[in-house]
């Protein structure tokens, strides 16, 4: 995804003050994201217990798409097309889908430590998901994890956007204390669910609260593509409003933004991404809060680079640490979900200490 | 690199603003009351911003400036009366229309995210985008930061600055928006001495210039100096509106902020002096 603001065309190009265009690195940091992307899709496709060369994936690739290339023998082919490029695909979409709701959400709420994982909304999505398995329904077919998700995903956002904001902001410490009542209330709702399911349900369900990537297949790509790819296709658009939101809600709307439209578009885009992760890989933590970022550190925090890099970025980190669940232990796997909060705790814990630094105690 | 060509960009249909004459109104309040929750805060205003004029909104702590301020900005709805900018009711403006049309300077100014300085002020320029005054952007931009005196710290982010730097730099975000009528709210209370005197005499420049300055000062002396017109609060309604000279008297002020003063003029400029009567 390339940065395409419908306001304002130029990207890589800011004129500063004295008039001079300075070159952002963000089309460098682009290209670099995206060469990284490949490359690890590539070895995420070929390592593995069943391992393919790096030449031979890309000949069954170009045999696929009828660009010449080789088809691999019966095993290979299946383990490639029917499980590693599944599961790289849905690494792809689900980190895409964190990365880019974990930039959103850091924007309409102002507040540089909100995460669909710590301040709830992933829970809550999770309840939905997990609710429509224990009960076992199945009004929507192959969507209705995900349609379930979404509701429930939806109404979490705007009860923590509804509990954590008094007189127009998000102060850090409503906003985390929202986040534990809401995931401890999500966590026994789960629990309920579990307690009345039977065994084969239990089962997916303790899947999903690890966070795990291990049973993509095709038609769950198909069930969530639809949701990521039109949350991730509209945020980008609102990048230069998110822009102004900085300011706050009032100077936002002196400045000509609708700020009320805003917030409830880009809720409904954060409830959408975080649906379309949760309902296939459970709760994978931390991811759109460190991309994000570290994004900020390298590129400053416009957000007409920000949203795509953050696809991007969170695309990447789900398919290395795919990747890793699936080989540092092997024969067994890592669930993704206990990997990423593995690192992306210390690193939230660092961002707690240095943003009550920053702002000289709790605000 | 040349800024390519988006295929998604859409030529808004955005009434521009037309320039008006000197004296015609900017920016009217008639039989305005507004409500904060339960507590009425203005009652019974009437008041015109004139273009080419810098009017000046003074008066004791919670006597409803920044209220008034707030609703001549559309920010709050009124409960009585109506507030017309530009010839017409605010609430028929859509905020992208309003944001041609006035530019506002919060009392404090914060930013969620470390934006630069040169960005911050550059976000003046949004509801310009995709209109053909989208050209001046840059000379805008650069104009804002020159007058008040930020330039050189263009690249530094907004957190890393001090407070009375971020205030020139809000300022100058507000002025790059090139608004015909410019609210500013209390824009010298973080500033020293010299920034305070840059900040009125910008505020003289516009209204030479053709624009409709409203600004709260607490500093009676910065409004008699600069102002064209005071209009004073007590208690949620304006008890006089008119030349500084004419309306600070000593006593009217003294009974509006219960602190006697006394009033002169300056041995030069003739312009009214406010001191509080203290004690030999």
């Amino acid at each position: 995804m390339t940065t395409s603001s419908p306001e304002r065309p130029r990207t890589d190009t800011t004129a500063t003050a004295t008039g001079k265009p300075r070159r952002s690195p963000s089309f460098a940091l682009t290209a670099g994201l995206l060469a990284a992307l490949l490359l690890c899709c590539l070895l995420s496709a070929g390592l593995g217990a069943y391992s393919i060369p790096l030449g031979d994936v890309l000949g069954s690739v170009q045999h696929r798409l009828g660009l010449g290339g080789a088809a691999l023998d019966r095993v290979g082919e299946s383990v490639l097309w029917n499980v590693r490029l599944p599961r790289v695909a849905l690494a792809l979409l689900v980190g895409a889908s964190l990365g880019c709701a974990g930039a959103l959400m850091q924007g309409v709420f102002g507040n540089p430590l909100a995460e669909p994982g710590v301040i709830g909304i992933s829970s809550g999505a999770a309840v939905g998901a997990v609710a429509s398995i224990a009960l076992g329904l199945n009004f929507f077919g192959n969507w209705t994890v995900t349609v379930c998700a979404f509701a429930a995903g939806l109404a979490t956002v705007l009860l923590v956007y509804a509990l954590s904001r008094s007189g127009g902001r998000t102060e850090v410490v409503t906003l985390i204390l929202t986040g534990i009542a809401v995931n401890a209330f999500a966590g026994a709702l789960i629990g309920l669910f579990v307690f009345f399911a039977d065994n084969a349900q239990i089962s997916q369900i303790t899947f999903w609260q690890l966070g795990s990537l291990a049973q993509a297949t095709w038609p769950k790509v198909l069930a969530v593509l639809p949701c990521a790819v039109l949350g991730l296709l509209v945020a980008p658009f609102y990048a230069r409003k998110l822009d102004l939101l900085a300011l706050g809600e009032r100077s936002a709307r002196h400045l000509g933004v609708d700020v009320e439209r805003l917030r409830i578009v880009l809720v409904l885009v954060v409830a959408l991404l975080t649906a379309a992760a949760v309902a296939v890989a459970g709760i994978i933590s931390f991811v759109g809060l460190l991309v994000p970022h570290l994004l900020r550190m390298a590129n400053g925090p416009g957000h007409r680079f920000l949203i795509p890099g953050s696809a991007l970025g969170g695309a990447l980190v789900l398919v290395v640490g795919d990747l890793a669940a699936r080989t540092v232990a092997d024969p067994a796997e890592l669930p993704l979900g206990v990997l990423t909060a593995l690192f992306g705790s210390p690193f939230f814990f660092w961002l707690l200490r240095r943003t009550r630094r920053k702002q000289g105690g709790w605000a | 690199m040349k800024p390519l060509k988006n295929p998604f960009r859409v030529r808004v249909r955005r009434l521009l603003p037309a320039p008006l004459s000197p004296g015609s109104p900017v920016a009217e309040a008639r039989g305005l009351r507004v409500r904060l929750g339960q507590r009425p805060v203005l009652d019974s205003i009437d008041l015109t911003a004139r273009a080419g004029e810098v009017l000046a909104l003074v008066g004791p702590n919670g006597a409803g400036k920044s209220t008034l301020l707030a609703a001549l900005a559309a920010d709050l709805p009124a409960e009585q009366g109506e507030v017309r900018i530009d010839g017409r009711p605010v609430t028929d403006w859509s905020p992208a229309e309003l944001a041609l049309r006035r530019a506002v300077l919060p009392q404090s100014a914060a930013l969620s995210f470390p934006f630069p300085v040169a960005e911050v002020v550059r976000m003046g320029r949004a509801p310009w985008a995709g209109t053909e005054r989208a050209d001046e952007d840059d000379p805008a931009v650069a104009s804002a930061m020159a007058a008040t005196e930020v330039t050189e710290f263009a690249e530094r982010p907004f957190s890393a600055l001090s407070g009375g730097e971020r205030a020139r730099v809000a300022l100058a975000r507000v002025l790059a928006q090139r608004a015909p009528l410019l609210l500013l709210d209390e824009p010298t209370a973080a500033l020293d001495l010299r920034h305070q005197e840059l900040v009125l005499r910008i505020c003289r420049e516009r209204a030479a210039a053709g624009d409709a300055i409203v600004v709260v000062l607490h500093d009676l002396g910065l409004a008699a100096a600069y102002a064209d017109r005071a209009a004073v609060l007590h208690g949620g309604r304006i008890a006089v509106v008119g030349p500084p000279a004419g309306v600070f008297t000593g006593e009217l002020l003294g009974e509006v902020y219960r602190q006697p003063v006394e009033v002169f003029p300056h041995p030069r400029t003739g312009a009214p002096l406010v001191v509080p009567t203290r004690g030999a």
